[in-house]
């Protein structure tokens, strides 16, 4: 035995040298740019590197940090909640009900969310004596509430949407078995049908996440300060341009946290799936 | 409701030639945006599937990098870092000179970077589904490598990839909303001002969302008629 592999060990031929193809070249030139970049970045920031600015900015933007989290996650939430009955409209099978759904979803989902942010904060400003009347204008009086109310209006829409195509990817036999059981619709629905439709659905869920988190920054335009905020106030002071890549560093640590935790969680709830 | 009317009409008493200036900006802008982010992310697409591991990471970190950014992030950095960074080789020759980025172009560069890196992820997952049979029989009827890609392999792909690319030119659409916070005049931007001058917040800001969705349907229905062309195409050879 132990001479067959020595025979097959000594027979076969070295691996020959692999060559500077084209590709290979524009590889290694594109890979060190990035290699020079990223040194480029550590030089300057070293380079940049003062104690002062960092003492001074350090807890602002762990403050923005805070505010763009506590955004994202409460709009997310909310818009959750928001998006149950919206997407049980959806599939309604009452023209006028689905209708209505239809167009909710597809005015948030084909205008720009800094738009909608406009029109909450500075447009219904327009309507402060009819707010006031209601006992409303202390909430849209804030940015901070309406950009709130903004980002959940926006996120229901796209998750309603999510936990529609999830539903419907669920083959209709599923239903029609609950029902065999003796199972009610929404035990069905509890136990059988959102089981699936969640396997489906966690990856658009996990991009809706990044998505809030990315588009969490337009608020800063309407003076939240969040991380961006903070970044922009930061700058506005110092003129100083690593404030900036301070911000993208963060961002970027976020988004990639976020998603391996959706990649993790998705190879866990996935095992039954594979072969 | 005379007043709205009024204020929507066109010409000195109305806003509605100021609106369409900035419609033609953000038309323009996604215009010129899509081939540089759509040649882009093809290239950055090739070097992501190539045999070279080298070459693969390098498009790796060009998509991690942009698709983790905040978009608004994007354009701020290439707007003030390009500023600084002309400034400084403009400063190495006349020390007194100053320029100015023009915001369309850096607009056009950051959304275009945005928008490669996502298309790069959609070309992907086209490529996948072209088989390898076909790259080989391109090879064994004599054709370069080159020319299987441009002559057999680039229309299929294409088809595969082009409703994941319309999705994306929806959103390059919105994005584009987003220059208005770099000063170029586009809906929003020109909405605002209407806003401010006639306080007349609410009226001139369903008008720019509405423009929004006009744009959006007018796409959907323009991109329907490519897709109806492309599949006939498909089926005639």
């Amino acid at each position: 035995m132990s001479t067959a592999i020595d025979a097959a060990r000594v027979e076969k031929p070295p691996a020959p040298p692999r060559p500077w193809t084209g590709e290979r070249i524009a590889g290694a030139v594109l890979l060190g740019l990035w290699i020079l970049c990223g040194i480029g970045l550590v030089v300057y920031l070293a380079a940049a590197w003062n104690p002062e600015l960092f003492d001074t900015y350090l807890p602002y933007y762990l403050s923005g940090l805070g505010v763009t989290l506590t955004l994202v996650g409460v709009s997310i939430v909310l818009g959750a909640l928001l998006s149950v009955p919206v997407a049980w409209m959806r599939l309604s099978r009452n023209p006028i009900v689905a209708g209505i759904a239809y167009g909710y979803v597809y005015f948030f989902r084909g205008t720009p969310l800094l738009a909608q942010t406009f029109l909450i904060y500075y447009g219904l400003g327009s309507f402060r004596p009819e707010l006031q009347a209601l006992g409303l204008w202390t909430f849209f009086r804030e940015a901070w509430y309406c950009a709130i109310f903004a980002f959940t209006l926006n996120t229901a829409a796209y998750q309603a949407e999510i936990l529609r195509g999830a539903i419907a990817s669920v083959p209709r036999g599923q239903w029609e078995a609950g029902s065999a059981l003796g199972l009610s619709k929404l035990q069905t629905l509890w136990k059988i049908v959102l089981p699936q439709a969640l396997v489906v659905a966690l990856r658009p869920y996990g991009n809706e996440i990044i998505l809030m988190i990315k588009g969490s920054a337009i608020v800063a335009i309407i003076t939240v300060y969040d991380l961006m905020g903070e970044t922009r106030r930061a700058y506005s002071r110092t003129f100083d341009f690593q404030t900036y890549i301070w911000a993208a560093v963060i961002y970027l640590a976020i988004v990639e946290l976020l998603r391996n935790v959706v990649d993790w969680i998705e190879r866990r709830i996935t095992v039954h799936l594979k072969r | 409701m005379q007043d709205a009317w009024t204020l929507l009409s066109w010409g000195p008493e109305g806003w509605l030639d100021e609106i369409a200036s900035g419609v033609q900006v953000t038309i323009l802008l996604a215009l010129a945006t899509l081939p540089l982010g759509l040649l882009a992310g093809f290239f950055v697409a090739v070097a992501k599937r190539s045999d070279e591991p080298m070459l693969r990471l390098a498009g790796s970190i060009y998509t991690t990098i942009f698709r983790g950014l905040p978009e608004l992030l994007t354009l701020f950095v290439v707007f003030y870092g390009a500023q600084i960074g002309v400034q400084q080789v403009v400063r190495f020759f006349s020390p007194d000179a100053y320029v100015e980025i023009n915001s369309f172009v850096a607009g056009m560069i950051a959304l275009g970077v945005v928008f490669s890196s996502y298309a790069s992820e959609v070309f992907l997952s086209a490529f996948k589904a072209i088989p390898q049979g076909q790259y080989e029989g391109g090879y064994s009827v004599g054709l370069s490598k080159g020319q299987t890609m441009r002559l057999v392999v680039l229309p299929q792909l294409i088809r595969i990839a082009l409703p994941g690319l319309s999705n994306l030119w929806l959103i390059l659409l919105k994005d584009t909303a987003l220059v208005s916070a770099i000063g170029l005049s586009d809906i929003l931007r020109q909405a605002g001002i209407a806003a401010r001058v006639t306080k007349e917040a609410f009226l001139f800001f369903a008008v720019a969302c509405l423009i929004y969705l006009v744009l959006a349907i007018v796409s959907s229905f323009g991109i329907g008629a490519i897709e109806r062309r492309v599949a006939q195409k498909g089926t005639a050879r």
